[in-house]
């Protein structure tokens, strides 16, 4: 069984995001990246499968800074192969996805994992247009995967905490909501031994003829605070401060 | 190009879901205002009595088939492309939720519309979308080239009541596209098991996030729910990390809470959890992130360390 997972960096949201001088996107000088959490999902649900069944996993990327690392970290996890895709300029989800598209359909694979959203594809998830520039079902917001005899049971999430399970045939694409467990974690020393003993294929993207999209006008940070008054002080003022409101309201 | 802005349907166990409503409200704000016609299309099977509910709308496009009896990820996509290409809309709005992320990009691919996803807001004309991005962080403005275009809508960014409206649209009953060749079957809905607390019933919610750091701090917050009568949630992070059972979590994904008070403990306030407590009666927020986004929403913010604030409460009740 051969299981393909898209990876790709994104801002960690923990940091402080600047706007850049044109107004349009994140400043993205001092910009600290990390893995996907998404994406580490769909790794960890594709290694899950490879302890349970065997599979060769295969870890993709698109060419960016630090991307080398996150391919690392991913073989250190126990992908068997790795793949960078270069010549993609754009950011562009629907992009992104040709160029995965260009690159996967001249492989052999039974599934493509990938993370169900990121924080920044804001024309669109990797994993449905990924399926449709393939020609390949797709399904989204998956929970579970447990692929028998060239077939795959599918767990997709609702709202409520209601899931849906649907059956089917491989190839298919799915996009990992999260995995049956917590992604697995990895030691530093671990990555640098995979660094030494990993290779990363380069493949170029291909043609990346895509259908129209839009054009940013304004990126802002909504107001913050706006809604909420603020309680100052020290965190024995605070807490006492808090204590009075629910006592007002009735709470206490 | 048509002037038609189709809103697709979205129900579940025979209710139609407020996202369809919020959509339908808004639709209906921009075909009054550019002269376009508002279309609900309703997919499944022997759902005719849900043309009732959808009386904003110019006209309903309903299409009852067997193969769409239970929702599809693959069935409702292609009968959602066949009605797009059929129709040419200008505008097709689907839910930013687990049926939506199926459905919108596919239809973007194939019928060469321009897609924007994760949209909090859409001007009156049509042409400016707003779409809430990096976790709720920064919002982006945008406006698609080309003729036509589809956008998935978060959960609660409209009004519910503004979609529900009496009227007579004229309803056209359409065949499915072939789905003979389906290769995803549907087996199973699986109902949510009961957890040891109804958190959509309790009024008073201590829901913790991300910012609690671990499994071992979580008594903290059971002490502080135990002293005010309420009981422990939580946003989605926590029950990937399998700290808390998944009937805790608040949120897109999880349950849908309105308490009397709900303390927001380290959650930082990315739209998938706002959907899920927005319409609680006070919410206090506390994180160290004096940019949380959790404080847009939030009546009282408190920006402070939860392993500070949550002790000195304790010690205080």
């Amino acid at each position: 069984m051969n299981i393909i997972v898209p990876i790709k960096q994104v801002p960690d949201l923990v940091e402080e995001l600047e706007i850049n001088s044109s107004g349009t996107d994140l400043d993205r000088e001092w910009l600290k990246m990390k893995l996907s959490e998404f994406d580490d999902h769909a790794l960890e649900e594709a290694l899950l499968i490879k302890d349970d069944h065997g599979a060769n996993v295969t870890a993709i990327a698109l060419a960016s800074d630090d991307i080398d690392k996150a391919l690392f970290a991913a073989a250190a996890k126990g992908a068997d192969q790795l793949i960078k895709v270069t010549g993609v300029e754009g950011s562009s989800t629907h992009e992104a996805a040709k160029a995965m598209a260009n690159v996967i359909k001249s492989m052999e694979y039974d599934m493509v994992l990938t993370g169900v959203q990121a924080v920044d594809d804001r024309d669109g998830q990797l994993a449905v247009l990924l399926a449709h520039y393939l020609g390949v079902p797709h399904v989204s917001v998956v929970t579970g995967v447990h692929p028998s005899d060239g077939r795959v049971t599918v767990q997709k999430e609702y709202g409520g905490g209601m899931v849906a399970e649907f059956e089917a045939s491989t190839p298919i694409i799915l996009g990992i909501q999260a995995a049956r467990e917590t992604p697995r974690y990895v030691p530093v020393a671990k990555v640098r031994r995979a660094m030494r003993g990993s290779t990363i294929d380069e493949v170029d993207a291909g043609e990346l003829g895509v259908g129209p999209g839009s054009t940013v006008s304004k990126m802002y940070k909504p107001e913050t605070g706006g809604g909420a008054e603020m309680i100052d002080g020290s965190a024995e003022d605070q807490a006492g401060k808090i204590i009075e409101i629910l006592t007002q309201k009735g709470i206490k | 190009m048509s002037n038609q802005i189709i809103v697709v349907i979205e129900h579940l166990k025979g209710n139609i879901e407020d996202i369809s409503f919020e959509m339908l409200g808004k639709g209906k704000e921009i075909a009054d205002n550019t002269g376009g016609e508002l279309v609900a299309l309703l997919i499944g099977s022997g759902v005719d009595t849900m043309t009732g509910q959808l009386g904003i709308a110019n006209k309903i496009i309903y299409i009852d088939d067997a193969n769409l009896a239970e929702y599809n990820p693959q069935a409702y996509s292609k009968t959602v492309t066949e009605v797009v290409a059929t129709n040419q809309p200008k505008i097709v709005m689907i839910g930013n939720t687990s049926m939506g992320m199926d459905i919108a990009g596919g239809v973007s691919i194939d019928q060469d519309m321009p897609f924007i996803a994760y949209v909090s807001g859409i001007s009156s004309d049509g042409n400016t979308i707003s779409s809430s991005l990096y976790g709720g962080k920064m919002n982006v403005d945008s406006s698609p080239s080309g003729d036509g275009y589809i956008v998935s809508i978060i959960a609660g960014s409209f009004p519910v009541d503004a979609g529900r409206s009496d009227g007579s649209p004229t309803i056209e009953k359409t065949a499915a596209p072939d789905l003979s060749d389906l290769s995803v079957h549907f087996k199973q809905l699986i109902e949510p098991e009961g957890g040891d607390v109804d958190i959509t019933s309790q009024e008073i919610l201590i829901s913790v996030g991300r910012g609690i750091q671990s499994d071992e701090n979580l008594p903290m917050a059971e002490e502080l729910a135990g002293k005010l009568g309420g009981a422990v949630s939580c946003s989605r992070p926590i029950v990937d990390s399998k700290w808390l059972a998944k009937t805790r979590q608040v949120g897109k994904s999880g349950l849908k809470v309105k308490p009397k008070l709900y303390l927001a403990l380290g959650i930082s306030g990315a739209p998938e959890h706002i959907e899920g407590m927005k319409d609680s009666d006070l919410i206090i927020a506390v994180n160290t992130d004096p940019n949380a986004p959790i404080f847009d929403y939030a009546h009282y913010g408190v920006v402070q360390d939860i392993f500070d604030i949550v002790p000195a409460l304790n010690d205080k009740l």
